[in-house]
């Protein structure tokens, strides 16, 4: 029966191409691709469980819903209504999208030095031409059926070029909004992002569904980061319960870059981060943090991978989930370090605390070691609030509820600490302070 | 002897972890106004009496009473006891990364006045009272906005506790090895600190190994605790009587 529906949602993408295809407005060799991925697509399919890389993270519940997989026109949305979902209090370039089509009202963009602006331009207009042929598409070394799947779907979402040795003056925010005025949506959002040699960028991306209405995100981002570039991204997943988010975002670093992640999974009913670095030039640094707290029947699934190339590189890693009720995390670690990449240091950490006997976490990593002057470790614990540590806040006065919450924000501090600016710490703060249900009684 | 100002009365308690019993039949007046120190080898419990007597909930109380200004505190929780009054300076301070000394002895304080029905303190009178509190005990200001304990060392860590005793005024407050690891200097500082805070009202209860606490904070009263129970309470003579002969003269079947 589960099979049965899970194709019917793959052969109506596959059905729909051609006519999508038709109407999109795109440079010839676009379409050569996109006509390349759908067939990949149709050989490939969505993961199954079979699959080792999603043992744990079963998409057949999450497939089942009656997508509508074309984005229909632009419906408006009161900013005041959507305000909250954005980091309001700097001031920042917006790139908004609602049911997947870029609103212009809601956004902010610019090209004055720096280009912060739409894909679907870049991909039909000639002087976008030469990046979209040298970066689009080539960050993913392997492709899989969702990476095809949003290749070949691949119309709209963030375009961002950061020019050699310019730091963008603000930080950049990428907001998708589903309004649920389709009983059931699907939306490929794909987001392409090049730093060039010596430039500075910061970005901060969102998916919010404003009704209950199903809602699945199948997004794909690739970062470029040249000599010496820096780029910090943040990504806060705190969508409501109907709402299912398939990230896979690749980054590939020239020498001497210093690329970050923030990954904030707070909400949505199924989420799957997909994060692959690739350490392309010596002299690199990546960072790959993450917070998650979720409960009732929430699935978070972070599979990242770092994949180092050349030699006198660093990597760290380090995730922390906070699971509730019967909810589910997994975190499936990858770190691959060829025989040239000599003096790597690579460190991950996985720890998490389980709140409830139901709840469930699978801690993978892996380490596919080559080279034989490195250092790498790993380490993953799993256990419960610490007991003294409670006692030491309720003698103190503070009730068991409060105790417990400033021990989880304790606890995911030290992915919070990295968090370059202030206003985005802040304001995950105060979202992870919500969803541990307390007011944190101090300004952080 | 049941007298009015009796601030705390436990009444032959009994305690257990995993069904070892480590309180035997504890019986210990403290009356408002007094020192109490309760002294004994390792292993006698008295962590565990003032765990107990704080709320902690691995202990299991399988016998007795713990009155506190006339109130029955067995049912009641830790930040329940805390209100009333009890404060328990840890023997092991508790690192909570990402919580400033600051943040947290806020957070304390609101708790305390939210259970007595009073909104939050105001900003300027907490820094005020911070100041005030952080300067008696020679802290210093850059130290109030690192994170709780983490990084601190034993004196620092004790230091801190008194810190939090003079900014929570508890009526009881029971200090648990609070001389451990510190040299000289500081067990002065945090000694003054808690001589300063003492008045009619309330009372201290000291755990304490050394008998070199009691010099600076001079007891009413000193308990020596072996195996579960307290053996035998004198006047603060015992505490050097014990500094001689040890503890070996005091076994329980003596007693």
């Amino acid at each position: 029966m589960s099979i049965k529906i899970i194709m019917e949602l793959k052969d109506k993408l596959i059905s729909s191409f051609l006519a999508f295809e038709a109407a999109c407005d795109v440079d010839a060799d676009i379409h050569l691709l996109r006509s390349q991925a759908i067939k990949e697509f149709e050989e490939l399919g969505f993961p199954s469980k079979k699959e080792e890389a999603w043992k744990y993270t079963s998409l057949n519940s999450v497939l089942k819903p009656d997508y509508s997989v074309f984005p229909k026109k632009e419906d408006t949305i009161d900013y005041g209504d959507i305000k909250k979902y954005l980091v309001h209090n700097i001031d920042t370039y917006n790139l908004v999208f609602i049911d997947g089509i870029y609103s212009s009202h809601l956004s902010q963009t610019t090209h004055d030095k720096i280009d912060v602006c739409l894909l679907s331009a870049a991909m039909s207009k000639p002087k976008y031409k030469q990046v979209i042929d040298s970066y689009f598409n080539k960050a993913i070394p392997k492709v899989n059926g969702l990476t095809s799947l949003n290749t070949a779907f691949s119309k709209e979402g963030a375009y961002i070029h950061i020019h050699k040795n310019l730091v963008a003056d603000k930080p950049i925010q990428i907001v998708n909004f589903a309004t649920g005025n389709e009983a059931a949506l699907m939306i490929q959002p794909r987001n392409l992002i090049v730093v060039d040699e010596n430039a500075q960028v910061q970005i901060i991306e969102r998916h919010q569904s404003l009704t209950d209405h199903p809602v699945l995100t199948n997004s794909v981002t690739e970062i470029f980061a040249g000599k010496h570039a820096v780029v910090d991204y943040y990504k806060i997943q705190n969508d409501r319960a109907s709402a299912s988010l398939i990230d896979s975002t690749f980054i590939e670093q020239k020498e001497e870059s210093n690329c970050s992640m923030h990954t904030f999974s707070l909400g949505g009913k199924l989420t799957r981060n997909n994060l692959n670095f690739f350490q392309k030039g010596e002299h690199s640094d990546s960072t790959l943090k993450g917070i998650t707290i979720i409960e009732d029947k929430q699935h978070v699934d972070h599979n990242t991978l770092v994949h180092h190339v050349s030699p006198n590189c660093e990597s760290h890693q380090d995730y922390k989930g906070i699971f509730a009720d019967n909810s589910t995390g997994v975190f499936n670690g990858k770190i691959v370090v060829d025989q040239e990449a000599q003096k790597i240091n690579a460190f991950q950490s996985n720890n998490n605390i389980l709140l409830d006997n139901k709840a469930t976490i699978n801690s993978k990593p892996q380490l596919e070691i080559f080279a034989d002057d490195v250092k790498c470790s790993h380490g993953c614990t799993i256990g419960q609030l610490d007991e003294d540590s409670l006692f030491y806040l309720r003698s103190r006065g503070i009730p068991l509820k409060e105790a417990r919450a400033l021990l989880m924000y304790a606890f995911a501090n030290n992915v919070l600490e990295s968090v370059k600016i202030p206003e985005i710490k802040n304001r995950i703060t105060h979202e992870i302070a919500l969803k541990l249900g307390v007011s944190l009684g101090f300004d952080l | 002897m049941h007298t009015k100002n009796n601030m705390l009365k436990v009444k032959n308690l009994h305690a257990s972890i995993d069904d070892k019993e480590i309180l035997k039949g504890i019986n210990l007046e403290i009356k408002a106004g007094e020192v109490h120190a309760i002294m004994g080898p390792n292993g006698s419990g008295k962590s565990t009496l003032s765990s107990v007597i704080a709320g902690k909930e691995e202990f299991e109380m399988t016998e007795g009473e713990i009155i506190f200004e006339g109130t029955d505190l067995t049912q009641l929780a830790p930040e329940e006891r805390a209100h009333k009054g009890i404060f328990l300076s840890f023997q092991y301070p508790v690192e909570i990364p990402g919580v400033s000394v600051t943040n947290f002895i806020k957070t304390a304080i609101n708790s305390h006045r939210k259970s007595q029905g009073l909104g939050d303190m105001p900003a300027n009178e907490m820094l005020k009272m911070i100041r005030e509190k952080a300067e008696m005990l020679e802290i210093d200001r850059k130290f109030l906005s690192r994170s709780l304990n983490q990084g601190f060392s034993g004196g620092e860590k004790k230091r801190n506790e008194i810190f939090q005793m003079a900014m929570l005024n508890p009526k009881l407050a029971i200090l648990d090895e609070t001389d451990s690891g510190l040299d000289i200097d500081a067990l002065k500082i945090v000694a003054n600190g808690v001589n300063k805070l003492r008045n009619k009202g309330n009372a201290v209860l000291l755990i304490t190994h050394y008998q070199r606490l009691l010099d600076y904070i001079v007891p009413d009263v000193v308990h020596v605790m072996v195996d579960g129970k307290i053996v035998k309470s004198g006047g603060k003579e015992l505490a050097y009587e014990l500094e001689e002969r040890g503890y070996d003269w005091l076994k329980p079947e003596q007693v």
